[in-house]
């Protein structure tokens, strides 16, 4: 019991301690920016201007350049050099890339996850997105299934670990998967997590489930920005049912749905967390995102990491900039 | 809590238009009904079996399926009690140190960008300067570079920092400041969208009663924008809190600084079978977020929507 009250004790002042510099930096951050604020606002003349546009914009562009802009460029040096950075090797890192047979397994696992899960995201969003507007309870049934979005993938990858644990037959199951498929007269259900390459798939459930309440709001409320007097023109015109839907309605939304394709297809490309937490890359199910953290933080070679980074990059790379293109557009529209 | 005020952001369904009911009549049918109701089920089933699995007794968990709950009715709290406070799983002081290490990094980690971002998203709107549109493109052009690209130099650049004395490894400054980094091209480009709509009246009227850059900045910008700030309050707050990536890379895996998530993430990995702990950890990580999520839901809907391209 003593044991117990001097553990919680310590917790306390452990939390006093961390919250007391947590909170404490951000006092002195703001009291910095009013500070600085004040001071500057003091100046007068022809440099107030110039001193006004350096405060303002001055520390995020310096953060930008040491925390985004030289880093990238760096990663793209390091990727041409050996291990620790000691001596300049070329492209042989891509060319290991893309010849060794364990990242090319890799490879193809990545390109699998970003083909199937956003396709089957979008689809199913978009399914329930059509659906869902006539229901009654169509608020309840909207937040229950965007609600996984909140949700970290670390905290969905326990969620469903625990569904796809598996036991011997003879024992009673506590994993549902197992015991539906038990259900249903399997007499041995396979070790889910462990059967390649079924197991790749059981971890694009994860992304899936998560990210289907995204494309379903955003579908949603590109379907509710269809003009009436359209659908009520082709309505005239005969158009009815399944032709409505398909020669209509989804051409007049057909934007939103990419921007959400490549959304998805973005953050599958980027999916660490569920690989990491369901199997860390083991059974087959590895992907380039772990592999490159792989790379660099359990077998500390830096120049193999940062090629796959710049891999990762450049597959990105088409995808974000349809992305930041189509918002663009989109606002200067509005 | 109604159903009205957890509607995330469908406000107009409620005006229901002809041509709308036509083309939603079109789709009607029972079947339909049963789809959509068939699918909630399976999206809410695995959540509400880690509930009840955290709230049940160990012998329980170990035997029988959470399913079978309704005829072994008995719960308890210990298993909170167990994972949060007790040494279990090989940490000394069980989850409580991560569970404040996440809280003590994401309020930081949330105000600091967000006020260096409409700082800087001020400056951009509305003190105009010769290249101020230049800037702008090229910080929101910065969305495209992936966090992966950033993080083997950035963790150099922290080691090279301790080498001339300033010594950041093991603290939340690394996180801090990553996450900051991390955060503001999408911040800059939200908040800056948001503030070069207001009125310029409002901003010349004051500049005329003798305002400068930075009262006009604290009394005026800033409360008229409270929504676009909140929006990306909410979004960052929710994306630190379950990130995984940065957490992992610059802040290890001790009690002194690491996170939730990062602590969870070693145990999928090492810990066996104790499921009514494992899965009483799980909740205690989402239940934050899932508070923020139903209390705030359309700005985080509208942040959503916004901030969709996040890198």
């Amino acid at each position: 019991m003593a044991s117990s009250t001097l553990l919680a004790a310590s917790n306390l002042s452990d939390a006093g301690l961390k919250f007391f510099n947590s909170f404490g930096t951000v006092i002195t951050f703001l009291a910095i920016v009013l500070a600085v604020f004040w001071a500057a606002g003091r100046a007068t003349g022809r440099f107030y201007k110039p001193i006004a546009i350096f405060v303002f914009l001055g520390p995020a562009i310096a953060l930008l350049l040491i925390g985004l802009v030289f880093p990238a460029i760096l990663t793209f040096y390091l990727s041409l050099k050996n291990s620790d950075g000691s001596t300049f090797i070329g492209a042989d890192n891509y060319t290991w890339a893309f010849t060794n047979s364990n990242i090319q397994d890799i490879l193809i696992t990545t390109l699998l996850w970003i083909l199937v899960a956003p396709i089957v995201t979008t689809l199913l969003g978009l399914g329930l997105a059509l659906l869902v507007d006539r229901l009654k309870l169509q608020a309840v049934y909207k937040s229950l299934i965007f609600l996984p979005m909140a949700i970290s993938f670390v905290g969905a990858s326990f969620i469903w670990r625990f569904v796809y644990e598996a036991r011997d037959p003879s024992q009673p199951q506590v994993g549902l998967l197992s015991q539906i498929a038990i259900w249903l007269g399997a007499k041995h259900p396979p070790n889910w997590i462990l059967s390649h390459p079924l197991n790749t798939f059981l971890l694009m459930v994860i992304m899936i489930w998560v990210q289907t309440g995204f494309a379903m709001v955003i579908l949603s409320a590109a379907l509710k920005a269809v003009p009436d007097d359209v659908i009520e023109a082709a309505r005239m015109d005969g158009a009815r049912g399944g032709r409505l839907l398909f020669y209509v309605t989804i051409p007049m939304i057909r934007n939103t749905l990419i921007v959400v394709l490549t959304t998805i297809m973005i953050t599958t490309l980027k999916v660490f967390d569920i690989v990491r937490t369901m199997t860390g890359g083991n059974f087959g199910t590895q992907v380039l995102s772990n592999e490159m953290y792989t790379q660099k933080f359990v077998f500390f070679n830096d120049g193999r990491g940062s090629a796959l980074a710049v891999i990762l990059f450049i597959a990105v790379l088409p995808l974000m900039i349809y992305n930041v293109v189509q918002l663009r557009k989109e606002r200067e529209v509005r | 809590m109604t159903a009205e005020t957890i509607a995330p952001a469908d406000a107009p369904a409620k005006r229901v238009v002809p041509a709308r009911t036509a083309i939603r009549r079109s789709f009607s049918s029972p079947i339909a009904s049963l789809i959509v109701i068939v699918i909630t089920i399976v999206w809410t089933i695995p959540t509400v079996g880690l509930f009840v699995t955290s709230v049940r007794p160990a012998g329980d968990v170990a035997n029988t399926g959470w399913w079978t709950v309704l005829a072994h009715p008995a719960f308890t709290l210990g298993n909170y009690q167990t994972v949060l406070f007790q040494s279990t799983f090989g940490a000394s002081a069980g989850l409580m140190p991560y569970l404040v290490n996440s809280l003590a990094i994401t309020i930081p980690a949330t105000i600091i960008p967000l006020t260096l971002a409409a700082m800087a998203a001020y400056a951009l709107a509305w003190v105009r300067f010769k290249f101020s549109d230049t800037v702008f493109f090229i910080i929101f052009a910065l969305q495209i570079v992936p966090l992966q690209m950033a993080l083997i130099p950035l963790l150099q650049i922290f080691t090279w920092l301790k080498t001339i004395g300033l010594d950041f490894t093991g603290t939340y400054v690394q996180v801090w400041t990553a996450h900051t980094m991390f955060a503001l091209p999408l911040a800059i480009f939200l908040i800056h969208n948001f503030m070069a709509q207001l009125p310029s009246d409002i901003m010349e009227a004051a500049t005329v009663d003798g305002a400068g850059f930075f009262k006009v900045f604290r009394t005026i910008v800033l409360p008229l924008s409270t929504p676009a700030l909140a929006s990306f309050a909410i979004f960052q707050f929710l994306w630190v809190w379950n990130d995984l990536l940065v957490g992992l890379t610059f802040a290890g895996g001790t009690p002194d600084v690491a996170p939730l998530t990062v602590r969870l993430a070693q145990l999928g990995g090492s810990c066996g079978r104790n499921w009514e702990l494992l899965t009483a950890g799980a909740f205690i990580s989402i239940i934050i977020p899932l508070v923020v999520f139903f209390s705030l839901q359309r700005y985080f809907v509208r942040g959503l929507l916004a901030g969709s391209v996040k890198g």
